[in-house]
């Protein structure tokens, strides 16, 4: 057992048991920072593996924007901050298909790899990432920002206030219309 | 060759052709147009077949015996060939010619009874199809063709039954007797089945000289039997007959004394030489004649309707000729039929002379009509005479005929089963009694006593819309009536006597009449049965006679209540077989087919349904597949 | 190293993410658990890329199909899957907010799928 094993067994620990608390407590908001912790150990996870910018950006846009992102949500829809009692559907099916999807796969994977040990492999700095992605990835990668343009368009098209609303707007009488459209969403 | 298809073709054609005719609803020119058509066409008939007799009989070109025969091929199923095949032996042309003059009397008579008739071109029309379908049985030489005339007269009573209308009982009675007969048809056309395909043809004289195993023959010839009991009223499948006498009265002359009734016999006689062959077949005919022979002469015995009473003694007369066929005497038979044909086409055209007269069927209302109506009196008295037996007249002889017959199959040696002819001998005297009782209470009923028809001028209140009344007072029928009577009354009274031609005997062969002691027994019954009759009438004037019966007169009347057996015997199992049938057919064959419809739409809506899930629900379900191909697939993997 | 370890761990978080995905009422919590399987995937990526290349020194990098044969794939593709990861929650929230304005709640249960039939509508088909 080395270094490298100890530290992949202690934060794969982290991360499935602050993962297993992100989907069963009852606080909304612990939910969301149980979250963090383990995006955070996952992050740990890379940087054992040998994944140095994939860690960093983990770390950036996962634990620093997403999970903001989700709790800003979580405030702007009015979120109980303590323990609400109805915030689960039956268990059942969820246990059921959950549990068999994870066994199922952790069976698979143990089944394919057992104890095999692997050398450390090259880790991916900076540098060979970027030799990748602008290299033989380069295509992907402009593909990627295009979406990207697309869903802050589509995100700020969606919150519109007068989304709701059914009525053919005219071309010219915009600026009046809108304003004599009653509010469909808030009140 | 030419005369033989003149001799079916003209009446069918006519037929055909007038029913082409508008109904002539009040219309005199078109009721005209269509009497005349009837009249001409079964004049033409009468004269062919006088044509074809007088060749036979006076102009013999082979032996006297020879038919006149043609066979063409028609159609060919499988092996078998069906021919358009005539035979006009010097019997079939008798028939044919007792056939012919009936319905050309019964069209001249219908001019006048019918004379307010709103439907009176199918009338004629149909009775036009009727003879020619008589006449194809008679000189059909092909089992096929015979049946198709024998299925076309069928239909013909069957339309002409119900002809009228207004009458509610009519219908019924249609429907009966067609159903009733359509039973024995079955019988009749499995065995014409078995005996063509056998012998691998259908021409009958090749039929004839088959050789049948005896167990072939005998069930072929059964199933026969089941045919001529139905269309001949015989036992047990007599019911329709009574009740046929919704019809107008010319047709009952026609269709239910004369012709179509006789069709059964006829075709016995026919294929005589199969009977001759299984005494089992004979044993079974003679039964049903011993049978059906008392039953309708008892039930002749108290009945109120006129018409009823001739119904009933169609039954035991035709009894009597079912009689001499299964004693092995056909000629008798045919002999029997032919006079049969006169007297009860006679009698039947004078009661409705006397109907038409009175306004009604029933002789409890009738009575004193000797005086008014003194040629129908005298037609009547003939007819009945003849009926009973009396000599000289015609019966006398016919019915002489069958009981000599019977008697000596009584010795045996014949292919009669010897019980057989004792049953049918002892029955046949006994009838003779009966049928003397009957007669004259008839006779006595109608035109002697007290006048219980109104004589005077008012008329009785009821709207009886057949009848046409006239005058008050009853009279003797016009002239288009009277004449056919009167003209019958000729045979009815002479027909006998032919029995004395060398020619006749040997085209019938027929034993020679002779007068020894033996005749004394029939005569002492019928003065038996007569003299109680009227001694009866004349004790208490007024009465029926019938009421010395006591208990049994109700019996008696009802037919022994056999309409009531064969009501819970086959009609109601066969109705509620019906409405089983139907409701499978409802609920399984239909629901079945609409069903795919109906199912195919619930199907759809439940797929719509389930398309239709939450969210929730549908996350799971797709969740729920992937994670079962993910395991088939890994089973898979590992398998492999 | 043995690489069984984070691989389990990631089938584990998978499993979780499904797990919460399937139980959860809120729509923001779905959303988190949607995030934990992502993020169970890319570590699936990430070790295979660990695990796979240090498998494959020695091979002649032409001798396989792109893109297999490419250098540091996985974390490649991990880096995608985070991208693509922050661009759905931007949208998917901005839905969240929206409908939170509609119904004043964001309850999963009542998200209808279908398209909610017109009276009229319902009473000609039916």
């Amino acid at each position: 057992m080395t270094v490298a094993d100890a530290l992949l067994l202690a934060l794969g620990a982290v991360a499935v048991g602050s993962g297993f608390l992100v989907v069963t407590s009852v606080h909304l908001v612990r939910a969301g920072l149980y979250l963090v912790i383990s995006l955070g150990a996952i992050a740990g996870l890379y940087l054992v593996l040998g994944a140095e910018l994939v860690a960093w950006v983990q770390v950036l846009v996962y634990v620093g924007a997403v999970v903001v992102l989700l709790l800003f949500a979580v405030m702007l829809t009015r979120a109980p901050i303590g323990a609400s009692k109805d915030l689960d559907r039956p268990a059942t099916p969820a246990l059921l298909i959950g549990g068999g999807v994870g066994l199922g796969l952790a069976v698979l994977l143990v089944d394919a790899f057992r104890w095999t040990i692997y050398p450390q492999a090259e880790t991916g700095t900076a540098e060979r990432m970027g030799e990748q992605i602008f290299g033989a990835w380069v295509l992907p990668f402009e593909v990627l920002s295009i979406l990207l343009l697309a869903a802050l368009v589509g995100a700020i098209v969606l919150s519109r206030p007068d989304l709701g609303a059914r009525r053919p707007a005219p071309v010219t009488a915009d600026v009046s219309s809108e304003a004599s459209v009653p509010e469909t969403a808030e009140g | 060759m030419i005369f033989g298809t003149l001799l079916v073709g003209v009446p069918l054609a006519v037929g055909l052709v007038g029913l082409l005719l508008p109904p002539g609803d009040g219309d005199r020119s078109r009721r005209r147009a269509a009497a005349a058509l009837g009249i001409a066409g079964a004049a033409i008939s009468l004269a062919v077949t006088v044509f074809l007799v007088l060749v036979a009989t006076v102009f013999p070109r082979h032996s006297a015996n020879d038919p006149i025969e043609f066979s063409h091929r028609w159609v060919r199923i499988g092996d078998l060939d069906i021919t358009f095949g005539f035979s006009a032996g010097a019997a079939a042309l008798y028939v044919a010619l007792a056939v012919t003059i009936v319905a050309l009397a019964v069209q001249v008579y219908s001019v006048a009874y019918l004379h307010d008739d709103p439907r009176y071109a199918p009338y004629a029309a149909q009775v036009s199809l009727f003879t020619g379908a008589m006449l194809l049985v008679v000189t059909a030489n092909d089992l096929v063709l015979l049946l198709v005339g024998w299925e076309v007269m069928g239909a013909c009573s069957y339309l002409l039954i119900g002809h009228d209308r207004r009458l509610p009982e009519a219908p019924r009675a249609a429907v009966k007797a067609f159903l009733v007969t359509r039973v024995g048809d079955v019988g009749f056309l499995l065995g014409i089945a078995i005996l063509g395909v056998s012998a691998g043809t259908f021409q009958i004289s090749e039929v004839l000289a088959h050789d049948y195993s005896p167990g072939t023959l005998t069930a072929a010839l059964v199933l026969l039997l089941a045919g001529v009991a139905g269309k001949s009223a015989q036992f047990p499948l007599h019911t329709w007959l009574p009740d046929a006498m919704a019809g107008p009265t010319p047709i009952s002359a026609l269709i239910h004394a004369a012709t179509m009734v006789a069709a059964g016999v006829y075709v016995v006689f026919r294929l005589y030489p199969l009977f001759d062959r299984s005494p089992a077949a004979l044993a079974v005919l003679g039964v049903m004649a011993a049978i059906t022979l008392l039953l309708g002469a008892l039930s002749a015995t108290a009945q109120d309707d006129i018409k009823r009473v001739l119904a009933w003694s169609t039954v035991s007369q035709i009894g009597y000729m079912t009689g001499a066929l299964a004693v092995g005497s056909p000629g008798a038979a045919l002999f029997h039929l032919l006079t049969h044909a006169a007297f009860k086409a006679l009698l039947f055209l004078a009661a409705g002379a006397v109907i038409h007269a009175v306004g009604t069927n029933l002789m409890s209302r009738m009575g004193g009509l000797r005086r008014h109506m003194p040629v129908t009196f005298w037609s009547t008295a003939i007819g009945l005479g003849a009926l009973a037996g009396l000599p000289p007249l015609a019966g006398f002889w016919s019915k002489e005929n069958v009981l000599v017959a019977a008697a000596h199959a009584t010795d045996g040696g014949g292919a009669t089963p010897v019980w057989v002819a004792w049953l049918v001998w002892i029955a046949a005297l006994i009838g003779v009694a009966v049928t003397a009782w009957y007669a004259t209470r008839l006779l006595l009923r109608t035109f002697f006593g007290v006048a219980r028809a109104g004589e005077d001028d008012w008329s009785i209140g009821f709207d009886d819309a057949r009848y046409d009344r006239g005058s008050a007072r009853p009279h003797d029928p016009p002239r288009a009536m009277r004449w056919p009577v009167i003209l019958l009354a000729v045979p009815a009274a002479l027909l006998g006597l032919v029995a004395y031609l060398p020619a006749f005997r040997s085209a019938l062969e027929l034993a020679g009449p002779h007068l020894d002691v033996a005749v004394l027994l029939p005569l002492a019954l019928l003065v038996l049965g007569a003299g109680s009759s009227w001694w009866l009438w004349h004790a208490a004037p007024g009465t029926d006679p019938a009421v010395v019966f006591g208990r049994a007169r109700p019996v008696f009347a009802a037919g022994f209540h056999l309409d009531a057996v064969q009501e819970r015997l086959v009609v109601r199992p066969v109705r509620a077989l019906a409405g089983l049938l139907k409701t499978v057919d409802e609920r399984v064959v239909d629901a079945a087919v609409e069903g795919t419809g109906t199912t195919t739409t619930r199907l759809g809506t439940l797929a719509a349904a389930a398309h239709r899930a939450a969210l929730p629900r549908a996350a799971v379900a797709v969740f729920a597949g992937a994670l079962l191909l993910g395991v088939v697939a890994a089973w898979w993997g590992a398998a492999s | 190293m043995h690489a069984v370890i984070p691989y389990v761990t990631a089938a584990l978080l998978f499993g979780l993410g499904v797990y919460g995905v399937l139980r959860r009422r809120n729509a923001i919590l779905v959303l988190m658990a949607v995030e934990l399987m992502l993020n169970g995937v890319n570590l699936i990526f990430v070790t295979a890329d660990a695990t796979i290349r240090s498998a494959l020194v020695g091979v002649q990098v032409e001798a396989w199909a792109y893109p297999n044969g490419e250098p540091h794939a996985g974390a490649v593709f991990a880096l995608f899957v985070i991208v693509l990861a922050a661009a759905e929650v931007g949208v998917g929230l901005a839905i969240v907010l929206q409908y939170y304005r509609l119904r004043q709640a964001v309850v999963v249960d009542e998200v209808a799928l279908h398209h909610e039939p017109h009276p009229a509508d319902e009473q000609v088909a039916s």
